[in-house]
């Protein structure tokens, strides 16, 4: 049992609700509540019609957690799942309808970085109006205003109107002086999304900068393998419901599991291809040497990713295609091919070959990036959309009669010299 | 450690207005974006602050000074309608600017916590800066015209606080309403350029007749303007049915405001 100060966050019985009526408008949790018609103007009436058009939404429900201090906890599920109306709530921008939370010490949230910024202020101008909007006094930026700026790394525009910034500063700076208010417990919604991949490797790294000096971080994330590295509990929300709590790594493996029925072996985007104007991924799937589509690997036999891209502007340079596997929510390995990629612009296919008696049995999941390596940059990163599940004979003689699943990532054949 | 508890609220509450004195810092960034940004990109930057209530003055004291020949009770007609623009440019530019703040601001509103009350105080900030402007130039006049002052000056600051409150609660008002029925943001400059006309800004309230004076004194804003008036000028007192109507309107306008924006401010973040 943890004494009450060792608790950062408590939550207890939270609910929101929201009203949804059939023109769409969501009407505040007070009214929504209370429940019934309301009559709005006095010739509007209480006509069966109003009766009909409304009904409660529960975006959050009896979720009840605690966060001890400077523990860094994780929130994931899916889309709608009810993180980011959490969130709202735990960083007091909506009200909760139900329930309460208590939080001790000051809390800074990261839920969208660069909130307040006006591009027609300068930089200096906007980081006190950011600043202060975060929570921050005036003499506390005074005292981190050049830790800030040396971060951003612009101190030659630091005067200058930020809509003359480039885009990449613009998000450098929002996130410095996010980065830099030093709150008991952090707040972070998906920020690592942004900036170039070296810029979010020192965001990583001042998280972990962060976590390292007894802060308390709430972290809500897609992306399974950055909770992994950094969360040490985490919480699994489905429909508004917390469905499972406790070490990070049971928690994705479970959540991983049950993306299996959303994600398969097949995958088209070719309704909306993600990626920026050089390159863009249209689809991918699972093949064997002859070419045909198959819908799962058989340990015994090789098997092919092969992942359809679209080069639309090869003046970037090459265009390296990686592919990183997963599996229980753990990264297995990352792939990429050696060849010199193709550069024409139009359609390309990359396949990676996985030999027979390398991956172990069990379901996989396969994220697509396609990366440039000067100037750094990464086209798309196509995350937790594919997966495909390896299977075996249980009378497979490399078992030697053991029946349940065989722990590992990968159970590749080795060599062995026995005396 | 702070403790900060999250739950639904009650029904009414007081604002925490401790809350609004830690995060004066964020006031006054936000009072100074405005301000920057009223008269960015215009070549006579702070001189339009000295034109705007300048300008008007000058043309109403010509239209019912000269040519008309309105009464102003022996005081010069420019500077009867200055005294009065500055009064009214406080009580009306802050409804007419802050009115719309919640709308504008909703970006920030739905994404960070901070005590709500902050966003329409420093919308009123330029408003109050124009008006500190134009107290210099009301100097100026009153030393052109050679009009000397009177211990009666002390109550200047009384009815321009006054002016200042009872636009902040009308100001509370209409940016709540806003914010659920677009409506009032056209309404507003009709209803403000009437409510113009029934006080006695670009007149004096002395060309009223004698039977409509009663009814035309439970105008709040009469109070406001013909005391600003009297504390600067001189001349008549205001009546105690003015004096009366203006405290009136004064506190039903701030606890009207302060309940309406209480109600919306909760719900704020799912309506935007």
């Amino acid at each position: 049992m943890t004494a009450t100060s060792d608790i950062a966050v408590t939550v207890r019985s939270l609910g929101k609700s929201y009203k949804i009526d059939h023109l769409g408008l969501a009407e505040p949790p007070v009214e929504a509540a209370e429940g019934g018609s309301r009559r709005r103007w006095p010739w509007q009436g209480k006509g069966p019609r109003q009766r009909m058009s409304s009904e409660i939404f529960w975006a959050l429900r009896d979720v009840d957690f605690e966060v001890p201090r400077g523990k860094v906890f994780g929130v994931i599920g899916r889309n709608g799942a009810g993180k980011s109306t959490l969130l709202k709530i735990l960083s007091r921008i909506t009200e909760p309808t139900t329930g309460m939370a208590e939080i001790r010490g000051r809390v800074g949230s990261l839920l969208e970085v660069g909130t307040g910024f006006h591009p027609e202020l300068s930089g200096r101008e906007n980081i006190y109006l950011n600043g202060t909007l975060l929570g921050m006094r005036r003499r506390q930026i005074d005292q981190v205003f050049d830790a800030i700026v040396d971060f951003a790394e612009v101190h030659r525009f630091i005067d200058t109107p930020v809509k003359r910034y480039s885009s990449g500063m613009y998000v450098r700076l929002a996130f410095a002086v996010a980065a830099h208010l030093e709150p008991d417990i952090l707040i972070i919604d998906e920020v690592l999304a942004v900036g170039d991949l070296q810029f979010q490797k020192k965001c990583l790294g001042k998280m972990k900068d962060v976590t390292g000096q007894g802060r308390t971080v709430l972290f809500v994330s897609h992306s399974l393998s950055t909770v992994n590295s950094l969360c040490d509990t985490c919480m699994l929300l489905e429909n508004g419901r917390v469905t499972q709590i406790g070490p990070t790594e049971s928690v994705t493996a479970s959540y991983f599991a049950s993306s299996e029925e959303t994600a398969g072996s097949l995958l088209d985007l070719t309704a909306d291809p993600p990626g920026d104007r050089f390159c863009r991924m249209v689809g991918a799937r699972m093949v064997d040497r002859s070419g045909e589509s198959v819908s799962y690997a058989h340990i015994d036999r090789e098997v092919g990713i092969e992942m359809t891209y679209e080069l639309l502007d090869p003046s970037t340079g090459p265009v390296i295609p990686n592919f990183h596997f997963f599996t229980a929510g753990q990264c297995a390995f990352i792939s990429s091919p050696l060849p010199q990629p193709p550069a024409s612009s139009g359609r390309h296919q990359a396949t990676v070959w996985l030999p027979a008696r390398f991956l172990n049995e069990g379901t996989y999941s396969v994220n697509f990036a396609a990366t440039t390596p000067i100037p750094q940059c990464c086209h798309f990163h196509v995350q937790d959309q594919f997966c495909f599940e390896v299977i075996e004979d249980l009378h497979d003689e490399a078992r030697h009669g053991a029946v349940h699943k065989v722990p590992g990532a990968v159970r590749p054949q080795l060599d062995w010299s026995m005396r | 450690m702070s403790v900060t508890r999250i739950q639904p609220r009650r029904r009414f509450s007081f604002f925490e207005w401790k809350e609004i004195v830690e995060y004066r810092d964020l006031l006054y960034f936000l009072a100074l974006r405005d301000i920057k940004l009223r008269y960015k990109q215009t070549s006579l930057g702070a001189v339009w602050v000295i034109l705007q209530p300048l300008v008007p003055a000058v043309i109403f004291a010509v239209l019912f000074g000269n040519f008309a020949r309105l009464p102003s009770n022996g005081q010069p007609y420019l500077l009867m309608v200055f005294t009065g623009l500055i009064p009214w440019g406080l009580f009306s530019n802050s409804i007419g600017r802050a009115g719309t703040s919640l709308v504008a601001n909703s970006g920030l509103l739905s994404k960070i916590y901070f005590p709500r009350l902050i966003i329409p105080l420093a919308s009123m900030g330029s408003v109050v800066v124009d008006g500190l402007v134009s107290l210099g130039v009301l100097v100026v006049l009153l030393a052109l015209f050679g009009i000397g002052l009177g211990w009666h000056l002390l109550a200047a600051p009384f009815f321009l606080l006054a002016a200042f409150l009872m636009g902040l609660g009308l100001t509370l008002i209409v940016a709540s309403l806003n914010v659920y029925h677009r409506d009032f943001g056209y309404a507003v400059p009709f209803a403000l350029q009437a409510w113009n006309y029934l006080t006695p800004i670009v007149y004096s309230s002395s060309l009223i007749p004698e039977r409509w004076q009663f009814l035309y004194s439970l105008n709040p804003t009469v109070g406001l303007i013909e005391g600003f008036r009297w504390s600067v000028l001189g001349g008549v007192p205001i009546t105690v049915t003015m004096m009366a109507s203006m405290l009136s309107g004064l506190v039903a306008s701030l606890a009207i405001g302060m309940a309406v924006f209480q109600k919306i401010e909760r719900g704020f973040a799912d309506i935007v």
